[in-house]
């Protein structure tokens, strides 16, 4: 069996699995239904009633999860790339904890509109990206990752404290849906959030794509970049950038959903692909798998209650990263 | 080739020019090899070749051109640099990796080079390493490593090769095996510069040698011109006669055993 058809097998398994996962994900809820009357109901046919809750509450919630999880394992596949450290992830960029500032910020001052959020959000997160940028820049390290990594978290423990506090004179209900807003969700997801989501995710990812041939240049380090005619540090900037505000984005439209940028390029990189063009790609279909499939856990696991999105990738990212540390050392 | 005109580089807050006002040139169809103690400037001509460094003076240029001016891949069309150091974070199959090499001739969307490329299977040959091309690149040792890395430098193609200390992790035979393909490959047309320590190979394989010293050229010219024993005594600091190889009559040095009341770790 030649290379080429054994990947195109791959994949379409792969992708066999992501829609068997997203439709079991539509199905199952308060009303479960079955797997027909879903794909029934998505292209408008039968039950009134069925047709309703697939269209405007579960296919947008399962949509959303899906495009979450696809700019979050695209950005994290980049970002492994273009950082050369396999435990790059958007959260560990102060990414996360710039938009969590400005959606908390936000909350608490009691704008909660829906276009609100992911504007204070994206703006946060902006602020932070600059930050990182200044404060790698500063120490001299422009070029080099560990620096802006570094840098990254630092930002980040900085956005820690300024939610603290916000948070402090807070009354108890916008505290709440903080919380549960910082902890990850899909559960309110609407096609308007989807919708923007999508164009994110889908202008991020393409460029991200157009990028991929540099960073399996960068990959190999500053000096043999060079010498393949690729500006490491101008190259990685535009790279750190596009997946931050990626990242950014699924922040906005879904809160802190940690680890998946994390996990994913990991599990693609464990099916044989080394390349980040089909390693961005396969890390969109994987993630959009995942975080569906993670959804799926989250109202699966103590019905009627629903656990945190976040949580859920956070209980299964931990054991990974500590495994993967324990790989680096 | 490439020509180093007066060149001056000066790293923020130090006292002293790393490089200071550097002459030299690598012109196609030679061997140019720069030679100096550790810290004498070596490496830090390559960084500024490949333009991590700004210059604080003179200029570099290939084939006349200011290199500040021209693009960064149309440089490395041209000119393929293999630096001192590189590891991989994440693994490749040795082929892949070498196919790297051809970065700077493929638009972003172009599709990846097969194994079966000409220019990747002609460059895993001349360096000798087609039986590794499926290996993973962390499974190789420090030899088969560099040799891999010569290949991507291969199937970068270009006029001009640079090499920054090629055979440090390299035994005898595959250290003189990547000597003579330098010398093939400046033969066959190449500019070929090379920063290394091997005073005796260098001097049997180059065309030209440039002495580096606290950044200065402390001598340049042919073998004969440089490996003097006055001249590398006081650049190296350690007692040493100048011989001949036996073979081809090349100068060869050959470092004395400290016997003065002096510690050999003491500098005068």
């Amino acid at each position: 069996m030649s290379a080429a058809l054994r990947a195109s097998l791959l994949w379409s398994g792969v992708a066999l699995v992501v829609l068997l996962v997203a439709i079991a994900a539509i199905a199952y809820g308060a009303v479960p239904l079955d797997a027909r009357a879903v794909v029934h109901a998505i292209g408008g046919r039968g039950d009134p009633v069925t047709v309703a809750i697939v269209r405007t509450l579960r296919l947008p919630r399962a949509v959303l999860a899906l495009l979450v999880g696809a700019g979050l394992g695209m950005a994290g596949a980049a970002l492994q790339g273009a950082l050369r450290n396999a435990l790059a992830e958007p959260y560990l960029l102060g990414v996360s904890g710039g938009a969590a500032v400005g959606a908390v910020a936000a909350v608490a001052l009691g704008a909660t509109g829906a276009f609100v959020l992911p504007l204070a959000s994206f703006a946060g997160a902006t602020l932070a990206i600059a930050v990182a940028l200044l404060v790698a820049r500063a120490s001299g390290g422009r070029a080099d990752p560990r620096v802006l990594l570094m840098a990254g978290v630092i930002v980040g423990a900085f956005a820690n404290a300024a939610i603290m506090v916000l948070l402090s004179n807070a009354p108890p209900n916008a505290i709440r849906n903080a919380l549960w807003w910082m902890m990850g969700s899909v559960g309110d997801a609407g096609w308007l959030t989807v919708g923007w989501l999508a164009v994110y995710v889908a202008l991020g990812g393409a460029l991200l794509l157009w990028f991929a041939r540099d960073i399996d240049i960068l990959a190999l380090g500053e000096e043999s970049a060079a010498a393949l005619g690729v500006d490491a540090a101008r190259s990685s900037r535009s790279i750190f950038l596009i997946a931050a505000l990626l990242s950014a984005a699924t922040v906005a439209a879904a809160g802190l959903v940690g680890f998946v940028g994390l996990v994913v390029p990991h599990l693609v990189r464990s099916l044989g692909v080394r390349r980040h063009r089909p390693l961005i790609a396969g890390a969109a279909l994987v993630g959009a798998g995942l975080v569906v499939a993670a959804d799926l856990v989250a109202r699966l696991a103590r019905p009627p209650a629903e656990l945190p999105l976040g949580a859920v990738t956070a209980l299964l990212g931990v054991p990974f990263f500590l495994l993967q540390l324990r790989r680096l050392s | 080739m490439i020509d180093f005109d007066r060149v001056v580089i000066r790293y923020p807050r130090a006292s002293a020019a790393a490089i200071d006002t550097v002459t030299l040139a690598a012109p196609r169809g030679a061997v140019t090899a720069v030679v100096g103690p550790n810290g004498s400037g070596k490496s830090t001509l390559v960084r500024a070749l490949l333009r991590l460094l700004p210059l604080s003076s003179g200029r570099i240029a290939i084939d006349g051109a200011d290199l500040a001016q021209l693009e960064r891949r149309t440089v490395a069309q041209r000119i393929a640099v293999v630096a001192q150091r590189e590891s991989l974070v994440f693994p490749l199959p040795v082929w892949e990796y070498v196919a790297l090499g051809r970065h700077p001739h493929e638009g972003p969307w172009a599709a990846a080079p097969s194994r079966t490329d000409a220019t990747v299977a002609s460059a895993l040959d001349r360096a000798e390493i087609g039986a590794l091309a499926h290996r993973s690149t962390d499974e190789l040792s420090g030899g088969e490593w560099q040799r891999v890395r010569i290949a991507r430098a291969l199937a970068q193609g270009g006029e001009a090769l640079v090499l920054d200390e090629p055979t440090t992790f390299l035994d005898i035979a595959h250290e003189m095996a990547m000597f003579e393909l330098l010398a093939r490959l400046a033969h066959e047309g190449m500019a070929v510069l090379l920063v290394s320590h091997q005073l005796n190979l260098v001097a049997r394989f180059a065309d030209t040698m440039i002495l580096l010293h606290r950044g200065h050229v402390a001598a340049a010219g042919t073998p004969a011109d440089v490996m003097r024993a006055s001249v590398l005594e006081s650049v190296y600091e350690w007692p040493l006669v100048v011989t001949r190889d036996p073979a081809i009559g090349a100068p060869a040095l050959l470092p004395l055993r400290n016997r003065g009341p002096r510690s050999p770790f003491q500098t005068p």
